[in-house]
C-alpha cells in the first residue's frame, strides 16, 4: 500500500523527522487559504499521486502569492499527471499539497527498504539527491552507500555514524541527521513499511535539514496489524476493476491487447503473456487466480473479462493444484457464461488436478469451448479465434 | 535418491487440524509420505487422521523424531511457527502459508542463521521427491520418479515443468518451490548445490520470474561452478504489465530485476535458456543429448 507524500510526512513528523509546514487541499480556493495560513514568502504546490518523477512532469510548482497558488492548484487538480513512473495514462490529481518553501543549499538521498537478497532491512544513502538520483547512481555507483542492518542487533550508533560521516555534514546537521536516521528506522519497523524514501533530504544555509519529499510503501501483508492505516488507502489510485477483482481474490491488471486472459498462478500467467506475445498476440489483461479462489470468485473474474469491450477472445489456462482444482474453475466459467449475454470464443487449457472433470463439467453445461492440448496450442487458438 | 526428502523423511504438520491441512495431509499420507504427528496449540493429546497431536513442536520432536515439518498456519502465526521448528532443530521446514508480513520473515531469516534448519518458502507449494515423499500443496498426478531436478519461484510454472518432463519420460528427482516472497528460506543456489551433488539428478530446470535478484545471483554461482549437468533456465515476465513503481530505491539499489537482464545473466553463465514456458521439457531433452 502506497502512501501519499502528505500522509507519509504526517506520519514521519510524529516520529520527529523534520518536515516543512504544509496543508493538503482539493480545491483552488482552499489552496489560496492554505497559503494565507502558512508562512511565506514562497510556497510549493505539489500534485499528490502515487508516483515518482513529479517535478520533471510539471507536478510541482513554486509560487509566491496566494493568487499564484490557487492558479497552480487549478491547473493541477483534475489533470492527469504523466511521470516516468505512472505509465502512459498517467494519474489523476485529486489533491495538492501546499508547503512552505525554503532555501536549500544541498540535496541528499536517504532511504530505508527491504534488501531482498540479504533478507534484511537496509539504508541507502547518497551525498547527492534529487530527481536525477537514478542517473547519478548509474553514472557513479560509488556515490551510493548501503548499510545493511543485522536484525539481531538492530540499528546501532556505529551504523548511524558511518552513514552520517559518509554524507559529509556539518556538526549541527549531523545531530539532526542522527535523530532522523534513528526515527526513520523506528517508523519503518513500527509501520511495517517496505520502503521509506526521503528524496531529497534538503540541507539549508541555516544548518537545518528537511525531508522535502517522501515516498512510503506499507507491506500489504501487514496492513492487518495497523487498522489506523485503513483511512490512508486511496481507492482512486487503483482502477475500479482492480478493486473489484481484489474482493474476489484475483490479481487483475488491465493491459492494451484484445485477448482476455485468466490463469491460475502469477508465474504461469506471466509465462502465458510471453507466449501470446511470441506468437503475435496481445493480452487485454493480467489476471491471476489465487489458489483459495471459489467458483463464485472465478465467475466474477470471467464476467469482468467478458465485460471488457477490448476482449475479442478469452483464454483460460489452469494447472489444477492441491488446492485449486480444474473443476472448480470450470464451474465458475459456466456460471459466468450463463449470466453474461456477450460471448467471445472461449479457449481453455486444463491440466493437473481434475482436468477431465473440469472439461466434462463445461461440456455437460453446453458451454461452447475450444479445449487446447498444451500451452502453445492454447496461445495459437486464442490468437486465431480473433482473426476468424 | 533426489534431495532433502525421501522414503525416510518423517513429517509433522503444524496446523494439522485445519481444513486445508487435513485434506492435504490425507493426500500426503495416501501418496506415501511418512506423516508422524501434528502440532496444534491447545489440542495436545488429541489424535487427528490417526496421528498424535502435540501442543508444541518440541513435544512432537521428542515423541515422534521428525526430520521435516509442514507449516499450514495462517499468516499472523506463520513466523512464530517457523521459529518454533528452528528452535526444535527440525531439519527441513516447509512453509506453504501465503501473505506472511515481510518484517516477520526478516526475523525468521535471522533465526535461520547458524541453525540446523533449512526453510522452504513461505508462499511455496512445497517439495516432492516423486514416489517417495510429498510435503506441500502440489498435485501428485503429473509427477514421475526420474532424472530432473526442478527449482522454481512460481508453483504453477513448476507444475508445467513437471508435466513436460513427465510427458518426455524424463521424470523428476526432486521438485522444489522456493516461494514467491521477497524474503524467504532456501534460494536457487542452495538448491543447485544439492542437485549438483545428487546422483539421481542428471539435469536441472531453474524457473525464475521478474523481481528481485535471485536469478542474477544464481547466474554468478553457475559461473564459478564446474558441472557436467545441464541447467535449463526459464524466466517469466518479458511482457509483464508495466510495474507501478514508487520512488527510486529499487533502481538505485540494483540494476536488474527485469526478465531480459535475468535471462542474459543466466545465459552468459552457461545456462541453456528455454524460449518459452511450453519448452522447458524439450529444451532439457535436447540439452541432455544422448544421455
Amino acid at each position: 500500500m502506497n502512501l501519499h507524500e502528505f500522509q507519509a510526512k504526517e506520519l514521519l513528523k510524529n516520529y520527529g523527522i523534520p518536515v516543512l509546514p504544509g496543508i493538503v487541499v482539493s480545491t483552488a480556493e482552499d489552496a489560496a487559504n492554505a497559503v494565507a495560513s502558512l508562512s511565506g514568502p514562497s510556497w510549493v504546490v505539489k500534485a499528490q499521486v502515487h508516483a515518482g518523477g513529479r517535478g520533471r512532469a510539471g507536478g510541482v510548482k513554486l509560487v509566491h502569492s496566494s493568487f499564484d497558488a490557487s492558479k497552480a492548484a487549478k491547473t493541477l487538480l483534475g489533470s492527469w499527471l504523466i511521470t516516468a513512473q505512472t505509465g502512459a495514462k498517467g494519474k489523476k490529481v485529486k489533491h495538492v499539497y501546499i508547503e512552505e518553501a525554503c532555501n536549500i543549499s544541498r540535496e541528499i538521498y536517504l532511504a530505508i527498504m527491504i534488501d531482498r537478497s540479504k533478507g534484511r532491512i537496509a539504508f541507502l544513502a547518497s551525498r547527492e539527491g534529487g530527481e536525477n538520483i537514478e542517473e547519478l547512481a548509474i553514472a557513479n555507483p560509488g556515490n551510493i552507500t548501503k548499510l545493511v542492518i543485522d536484525p539481531k542487533i538492530g540499528l546501532i550508533d556505529e551504523d548511524v555514524f558511518s552513514l552520517i560521516t559518509y554524507l559529509g555534514l556539518s556538526e549541527t546537521q549531523k545531530e539532526i541527521a542522527q535523530s532522523t536516521i534513528e526515527a526513520l528506522y523506528k517508523a519503518f519497523i513500527e509501520s511495517d513499511a517496505s520502503l521509506i524514501e526521503i528524496n531529497p533530504l534538503g540541507l539549508t544555509d541555516e544548518d537545518k535539514l528537511f525531508a522535502l519529499d517522501v515516498k512510503m510503501t506499507i507491506d500489504d501483508n501487514a496492513v492487518y496489524r495497523h487498522p489506523n492505516f485503513e483511512k490512508l488507502w486511496d481507492e482512486a489510485e487503483v482502477s475500479a476493476d482492480e478493486i473489484e477483482a481484489r474482493l474476489h481474490e484475483l490479481n487483475y491488471v488491465q493491459m492494451e491487447g484484445n485477448i482476455g486472459v485468466m490463469v491460475s498462478g502469477a508465474g504461469l500467467a506471466l509465462g502465458v503473456l510471453d507466449l501470446l506475445n511470441e506468437f503475435g498476440g496481445e493480452a487485454a489483461d493480467f489476471m491471476d487466480v489465487r489458489p483459495v479462489a471459489t467458483r463464485e470468485q472465478i465467475a466474477a473474474g470471467i464476467k469482468m473479462l467478458l465485460a471488457d469491450s477490448k476482449v475479442k477472445s478469452l483464454l483460460v489456462v489452469a494447472m489444477g493444484g492441491g488446492v485449486l482444482r480444474c473443476d472448480t474453475i470450470a464451474e465458475g466459467i459456466a456460471l459466468a457464461c450463463k449470466e453474461m449475454p456477450k460471448h467471445v470464443p472461449l479457449i481453455i487449457r486444463f491440466a493437473g488436478t481434475a482436468k477431465e472433470l473440469g472439461e466434462l463439467a463445461l461440456s455437460n453445461q453446453g458451454i461452447g469451448v475450444d479445449f487446447a492440448d498444451d500451452l502453445e496450442d492454447a496461445a495459437h487458438k486464442a490468437i486465431a479465434a480473433i482473426k476468424k | 535418491m533426489g534431495i532433502l526428502v525421501d522414503n525416510d523423511t518423517r513429517v509433522i504438520c503444524q496446523g494439522l487440524t485445519g481444513a486445508t491441512a487435513t485434506r492435504l495431509s490425507e493426500r500426503a499420507i495416501a501418496y506415501g509420505t511418512k506423516m508422524v504427528g501434528g502440532v496444534v496449540p491447545g489440542k495436545g493429546g488429541q489424535s487427528h487422521l490417526y496421528l498424535p497431536v502435540f501442543n508444541t513442536v518440541a513435544e512432537a520432536v521428542k515423541a515422534t523424531k521428525p526430520n521435516a515439518s509442514a507449516i499450514f498456519v495462517p499468516p499472523p502465526s506463520a513466523a512464530k511457527a517457523i521459529i518454533e521448528s528452528i528452535e526444535a532443530e527440525v531439519s527441513i521446514v516447509v512453509c506453504v502459508t501465503e501473505r506472511v508480513p515481510v518484517l516477520d520473515m526478516i526475523r525468521v531469516k535471522s533465526a535461520l542463521e547458524g541453525s540446523k534448519t533449512r526453510l522452504i518458502g513461505p508462499n511455496s507449494q512445497g517439495i516432492i521427491t516423486p514416489g517417495m515423499c510429498k510435503i506441500g500443496v502440489m498435485p501428485e498426478r503429473p509427477h514421475m520418479p526420474g532424472r530432473i531436478g526442478i527449482i522454481s519461484r512460481s508453483a504453477t510454472l513448476n507444475y508445467e515443468a513437471v508435466d513436460q518432463t513427465t510427458s518426455l519420460h524424463l521424470g523428476q528427482s526432486t521438485s522444489i518451490g522456493i516461494g514467491g516472497d521477497p524474503v524467504y528460506g532456501m534460494d536457487f543456489i542452495d538448491c543447485l548445490k544439492l542437485f549438483f551433488a545428487d546422483n539421481a539428478t542428471d539435469g536441472i530446470i531453474l524457473i525464475g520470474e521478474i523481481g528481485g535478484t535471485a536469478e542474477e545471483e544464481a547466474a554468478e554461482y553457475l559461473k564459478s561452478e564446474k558441472t557436467e549437468k545441464p541447467v535449463v533456465a526459464y524466466v517469466a515476465g518479458i511482457n509483464a504489465p508495466t510495474d507501478r513503481r514508487m520512488g527510486h530505491a529499487g533502481t538505485v539499489d540494483v540494476f536488474g530485476g527485469g526478465a531480459i537482464t535475468k535471462i542474459r545473466a543466466l545465459e552468459s553463465a552457461g545456462a541453456i535458456i528455454a524460449p518459452s514456458a511450453a519448452k522447458m521439457g524439450t529444451t532439457m531433452r535436447k540439452a541432455l543429448g544422448g544421455r
